[in-house]
């Protein structure tokens, strides 16, 4: 059973209709690229996954997300240990106003880490995973928001993967970064996906033909095609896939 | 020249002459302050009690500046106490759609409007109600209630300003409400939270009205909460409307010493919150 299954989960904002009766199984262990243009509900959809949406005092879900078979918006389910599960990697970095150290030493404590020796190497372990370790090691104790966009991205990878979630959900991580950053953080994403599930939103088409082994392709708060990637850019079957990957729409 | 240069040029006089009238009213009153209390501008009227006189024609007004400092600071520390946690719940992700949290924004906007005489007389009723008199007790709750919109919705607005990103990163580690607003917000808004303390310390030691009926006056520092106390507006207040010109001139000096004590507030406040910000994300 996959860790994240969707069974007709829709959402609204206000009286607004951002995702229509969506069903799908996300793969685990590999990187799920949900595609499509602007406005089509993919942040949403990410989102839904750890409860983020409700945040937003008017948003409204219906439907079901099962995360290791359990429906996360059923009365009894702990958000926090949810939210463990799901790592998130927004579009711009969002370093915490703390130092680097603590950033990524921030989930661990908030799930009860205490010990000094403990927060150490897990801060190294996470900094290694992440590809930043070797250009933070003398700083550690230093703001985050002093370091490069590319670094502070990266910092928030760490962040994420310091709580071990199984999935990391990705909204189109890469967008605010120089193409080399862009590269680091994609090669991150190919050596994560032996261990983790990771989705990532992106509305660059070539990001997700190099990155995905699965794909979601959405279109006006639908989901209109799901499969692995190459099928879908080979030979897509809907005629908005079609047209997308042609690049008629963007 | 064209009608639109003529425009251009006529709109860039404006701008210009609305800010020269912005810092030339600042400059102005200082200089009209500084000029009628030069005579009476001595180091003895800051290190003094009043002596000789009902409203000491000798000595100083420190009973004015440490009864200013006895009500304001207080009164800064509990604003704050209660407008933190308000502001907290203000933001979207604790407001949800609560009616009662939406109109409390609307209430410190009222609240923020109602002048001080107001609060003045609120506190008066209460103090007789619960049978005590002018004190420096009473005062600190009036100077409070006075300082509280303000400080509660400039710290609002600084918390609004947080990244919704930036909160979502935070409760993706999945940090709680508590955890994010104590260790994540708090710590972003830290300029913001001391700019608007001290927004709203320079109101309430600028205030008389609330403190008339509320602190009463004294010409001497009070050793206990339960005691009159002095401030400097009502110094000023009290010896401006003497008709003695000597007087007087202390009057603008007791307004003078105010007038420094808030320019240094907001310019510590800005330096302050410049310092601050280098650390937050932006």
């Amino acid at each position: 059973m996959p860790h994240v299954q969707v069974r007709s989960l829709s959402v609204w904002y206000g009286s607004a209709q951002v995702l229509k009766d969506i069903t799908v199984d996300i793969p685990d262990r590999q990187i799920t690229c949900i595609i499509g243009p602007s406005g089509c509900g993919k942040t949403t959809l990410l989102k839904s996954l750890n409860r983020l949406l409700e945040l937003t005092p008017y948003a409204r879900v219906s439907g079901k997300v099962l995360v290791d078979g359990e429906d996360i918006y059923a009365d009894h389910v702990d958000v926090v240990n949810l939210r463990k599960k799901m790592g998130l990697l927004s579009q711009k970095p969002q370093p915490l106003p703390m130092s680097i150290y603590e950033n990524v030493a921030f989930g661990p404590r908030v799930h009860g880490m205490r010990a000094r020796k403990e927060l150490s190497s897990t801060v190294e372990h996470y900094l290694k995973a992440a590809g930043l370790w070797e250009e933070v090691k003398e700083r550690l104790h230093e703001p985050a928001a002093q370091l490069s966009v590319g670094q502070q991205q990266r910092l928030c990878l760490a962040r994420g993967l310091a709580v071990e979630p199984e999935v990391i959900l990705c909204d189109e991580p890469t967008a605010a970064l120089d193409p080399v950053s862009a590269q680091t953080i994609e090669r991150r994403f190919k050596e994560l996906s032996h261990d983790y599930t990771i989705l990532v939103v992106t509305h660059i088409l070539r990001q997700a033909k190099r990155l995905a082994h699965h794909v979601l392709f959405m279109y006006m708060g639908e989901l209109v095609e799901a499969g692995p990637a190459r099928q879908i850019f080979d030979s897509p079957a809907h005629p908005e896939t079609q047209a997308y990957i042609r690049g008629d729409i963007s | 020249m064209s009608w639109r240069h003529i425009e251009e040029r006529a709109f860039k006089g404006l701008m210009l002459f609305s800010t020269a009238l912005v810092v030339g009213s600042l400059l102005w009153i200082v200089a009209v302050v500084l000029w009628k209390g030069a005579g009476a501008l001595k180091l003895s009227m800051l290190v003094q009690m009043p002596r000789g006189g009902a409203y000491g024609d000798e000595g100083g007004i420190l009973n004015g500046i440490v009864g200013s400092m006895l009500l304001s600071l207080p009164a800064t520390v509990m604003a704050g106490l209660v407008a933190l946690p308000v502001c907290i719940i203000l933001q979207d992700e604790h407001a949800g759609r609560n009616p009662l949290i939406r109109t409390a924004r609307l209430s410190l906007d009222v609240l923020w409007g109602i002048p001080s005489i107001v609060y003045g007389a609120f506190g008066y009723t209460l103090m007789v109600y619960l049978g005590l008199r002018a004190s420096v007790l009473a005062g600190i709750i009036a100077i409070t209630f006075v300082q509280l919109p303000i400080v509660a919705r400039a710290i609002d607005e600084v918390m609004k300003a947080v990244p919704r990103e930036l909160k979502e990163a935070a409760y993706a580690t999945g940090a709680t409400r508590f955890e994010v607003a104590t260790r994540v917000v708090l710590r972003q808004c830290l300029p913001g939270i001391l700019t608007g303390l001290l927004l709203g310390f320079g109101r309430g030691i600028g205030d008389a009205a609330a403190l008339i009926f509320t602190a009463g006056y004294s010409d001497r520092i009070p050793g206990t909460l339960a005691e009159p106390v002095a401030s400097l507006p009502l110094t000023v207040f009290y010896l401006l409307g003497t008709p003695y010109p000597e007087t007087r001139a202390r009057a603008y000096a007791a307004a003078f010493v105010l007038l420094v004590i808030v320019l240094t507030v907001s310019v510590v406040s800005r330096f302050v919150a410049v310092r601050f910000r280098r650390s937050t994300v932006s």
